[in-house]
């Protein structure tokens, strides 16, 4: 499958370009440059613009705009003197939407933001006046979570790469950020701007190399250096390539062209374009692990780092052998599904069915069940998460069905397999309307005595190729 | 005599000092008439102590009240609201669901204007914001309705200088106290008594999910053990009289806590107070979603020549 992201810019922050351009040769060349990056995305034919912002800091997971006509009057906290930015934007309020259930089928905390008068940051209306000013494309835009790490960052790219991908859209992906983020703390002449320090000069110069040279992925794992070399801590910390890295399937082969390189108040601002055209080369010097779900434990309501939380609890040592993924004509088989616990393929394709073998919640690799076994090596009850268990089954399915070029929009038919519908039903229930209840399949939920490992819950899924 | 009583200006004074933090889940949990969103109550503990600090405050007699609000952040110099009224609508960036508040509050700008030119003179980069677009922070909205919410006191509104982000805990308190040093002299040239407010939390370590009822107070509590002992000691101190210890540990309790002292307001609370070696009042303590916030009052009147 094609990546939908036709192009990528990196912008900056900060409002001198948008509002007084003329005041210095280097924010009017970076004017320029944005204006030049405008016409390259008109000219793209993309039918989004997704944003994710530094200037838009959240705490409870990451917040998407969801408003479809945002309008208002920003002045920036710092630069209030150059002007009020007026804005009225044209939001895709449903793909926000469909992003924030992605992300919590991918397992990320996150939430969508509709209301009057939300303030939208500087980066955000920095770059959707200069690069979309008649809304001729609608955007998306996306917060930057303080917290975030990579792993949550990446997934956040991935989940809106899933939605891109079954609804068809391609997009133009945009990070408002500052390179070095120092600026001057006194007031300058505005002719005299400069970029802080000559080491952070030289830093921004040898990312831009990087980027001019395609290496997205190379930046993006060089974030926490480049955080602690040329950038001070302000509300998040350097992630923004971790997203833009991911949302370019984590290639190193781009072809990119540094547009401007300029001062803005001393900070390093750029704006860069990346064409996922490759270049030929794109050998990667780093790897970092690659990351599909998030299951980071954020959830500091619960107790945290609990060794006897049902999550701690691993189960390698019981249950039946398993089995590599039985290999046949129209079979499908996932790597990054667990291993089956008998001979047969994780699906089986027909015409354009596709059928799924029963799929529970162990996961590939450890083969740990989220959320706790229901019961241990000597057959005593345990206490365990019926809805980490459902989550874990729908993350995958949604795997198998990726693998298998289908998605969790096309699944026609769920029977669903409880061990105790007393106790677990409401659970079950509840995840499955936050996920695949969400795409509309018909369901059969059916209470059997046991299932071949300790699971309470499996299900079988018909879905269209 | 009775002519030079009259062409003597009066001598201007902290009446008090408050560290009057700026969740704005107190807000919401009162359901005032300016705010959108409403609720089923919630941080009664809190809510009673800005009770009490707004039955203190009303028994001293007070003209101003000069905020200093972590959520108006600027890098570049310390900034003062300029125009002498701003009102429109306040959306919380990180809880919107919980905040929309249409705010409508004047400007002691003489007052603003008296302490941008004591700091000019000691060397702080200061500027007058004076774009009527301008939309006032979360932060001073929130302090300021807790306070005193009919708004029918002018109000002095500082920024929030983030040095501590570009330099040290150390670089950010030696600003604040002079900050906070030409905050009081204004202030007793200006012949206004006034009331000074740092509005921030303890220590910050947010909850980073939501229940789903947000006043839900069976899932409110710190954030941890370690989180909590910081808040103790520091309140400990201002209980005890002991405010240098609080600015002599600041880089430790910033660190640690996470403390959103970080921006400066209780280091330049405590420097317009001179660093008070008299016991503050603890009106209310209690957490929001997982951070430590404190009511606290330092009963100037009643210790220092007014
Ligand atoms: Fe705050």
């Amino acid at each position: 499958m094609t990546n939908p992201v036709l192009a990528s810019y990196v912008v900056p922050v900060h409002p001198h370009p948008l509002l007084v351009p003329e005041q210095n040769e280097g924010w009017q060349r970076l004017r320029d440059a944005f204006d030049e990056a405008r016409q390259q995305i008109t000219d793209s034919g993309a039918d989004l613009i997704i944003i994710y912002s530094t200037t838009w800091p959240s705490i409870i997971g990451h917040q998407i705009q969801a408003d479809p006509n945002p309008t208002w009057t920003l002045v920036d906290q710092d630069f209030h003197d150059l002007g009020s930015m007026d804005y009225s934007f044209r939001i895709d309020a449903d793909f926000a939407e469909a992003w924030n259930k992605a992300n919590h089928a991918r397992g990320l905390q996150s939430r969508t933001v509709a209301y009057n008068g939300f303030p939208i940051d500087v980066g955000s209306v920095v770059a959707l006046k200069l690069l979309n000013p008649d809304n001729a494309i609608p955007a998306v835009i996306v917060s930057s979570n303080v917290y975030a790490n990579r792993a949550e960052t990446t997934v956040l790219a991935k989940s809106c790469l899933d939605v891109l991908k079954s609804t068809g859209k391609r997009a133009v992906a945009v990070t408002a950020m500052s390179m070095s983020n120092r600026m001057f703390t006194e007031f300058i002449d505005a002719a005299e701007d400069k970029i802080h320090s000559l080491k952070d000069d030289e830093w921004n110069r040898k990312v831009l190399e990087f980027l001019e040279e395609g290496r997205l992925e190379d930046v993006a794992q060089l974030s926490r250096t480049i955080h602690q070399q040329i950038r001070v801590q302000k509300v998040v910390t350097f992630k923004p390539m971790w997203w833009l890295s991911a949302m370019n399937d984590n290639r190193n082969d781009l072809t990119g062209r540094v547009l401007a390189y300029e001062a803005l108040h001393g900070a390093g601002g750029a704006v860069v374009h990346l064409d996922p055209t490759s270049n030929g080369m794109g050998d990667k010097e780093y790897d970092e692990d690659d990351v599909e779900v998030y299951h980071g434990e954020r959830n500091v309501l619960d107790a945290e780092g609990n060794e006897d939380s049902p999550e701690a609890r691993h189960v390698d040592d019981h249950g039946p052998a398993l089995w590599d993924p039985a290999e046949g004509k129209d079979a499908v088989n996932a790597d990054s599904a667990p291993k089956p616990v008998g001979l047969y393929p994780h699906a089986r394709r027909v015409g354009d069915l596709l059928y799924l073998s029963g799929v529970g919640p162990r996961q590939p690799g450890t083969n740990a069940i989220p959320g706790g076994p229901i019961r241990d090596a000597n057959g005593e009850s345990l206490e365990y998460d019926i809805k980490a268990q459902t989550r874990a089954v729908v993350e995958n399915i949604a795997r198998i069905l990726e693998e298998a070029g289908s998605s969790m929009e096309k699944v026609v038919d769920v029977t669903s397999f409880l061990v105790d519908m007393d106790r677990d039903f409401a659970g079950y229930n509840e995840v499955w309307a936050e996920t695949l209840g969400h795409y509309g399949p018909t369901r059969t939920t059916l209470a059997i005595r046991a299932l071949p490992t300790p699971i309470a819950v499996e299900m079988k899924v018909i879905a269209k190729i | 005599m009775r002519l030079m009583l009259g062409r003597t200006m009066a001598k201007g004074s902290i009446v008090a000092g408050c560290l009057a933090p700026h969740p704005p889940h107190l807000v919401y949990a009162e359901n005032p008439p300016q705010n959108e969103p409403t609720s089923e109550g919630g941080w009664e503990q809190l809510r009673w102590g800005y009770e009490r600090l707004r039955e203190s405050l009303s028994k001293i007699d007070h003209d101003v009240l000069v905020i200093l609000s972590p959520h108006w952040q600027t890098y570049v110099g310390t900034h003062f609201l300029g125009l002498p009224h701003f009102e429109g609508l306040s959306v919380d960036p990180i809880f919107p669901n919980l905040f929309r508040y249409s705010y409508n509050l004047d400007i002691d700008v003489e007052l603003s204007k008296a302490i941008h030119d004591k700091a000019a003179d000691a060397g702080l980069a200061v500027k007058m914001m004076e774009n009527p677009d301008f939309r006032v922070d979360y932060g001073t909205i929130t302090t300021g309705h807790m306070v005193n919410p009919a708004f029918d006191k002018p109000l002095v509104v500082i920024s929030s200088n983030r040095s501590r982000h570009y330099y040290s805990v150390e670089v950010m308190q030696e600003m604040m106290m002079e900050l906070g040093r030409v905050t009081r002299d204004a202030i007793l040239e200006s012949g206004k008594k006034a009331v000074v407010l740092a509005s921030n939390s303890l220590s910050h370590r947010h909850f980073t999910t939501e229940s789903d009822v947000p006043e839900d107070m069976s899932k409110e509590h710190i954030t941890s053990h370690a989180m909590h002992l910081w808040d103790m000691r520091i309140i400990d101190y201002m209980r005890t009289g002991q405010a240098q210890r609080i600015i002599d540990e600041m880089p430790e309790f910033t660190e640690q806590a996470i403390a959103e002292s970080d921006g400066g307001g209780l280091t330049w609370l405590l420097s317009t107070l001179t660093v008070p070696t008299y016991p503050a009042i603890l009106h209310g303590y209690g957490t929001i979603i997982g951070t430590g916030n404190a009511i606290v009052e330092w009963p100037c009147y009643a210790h220092e020549e007014v």
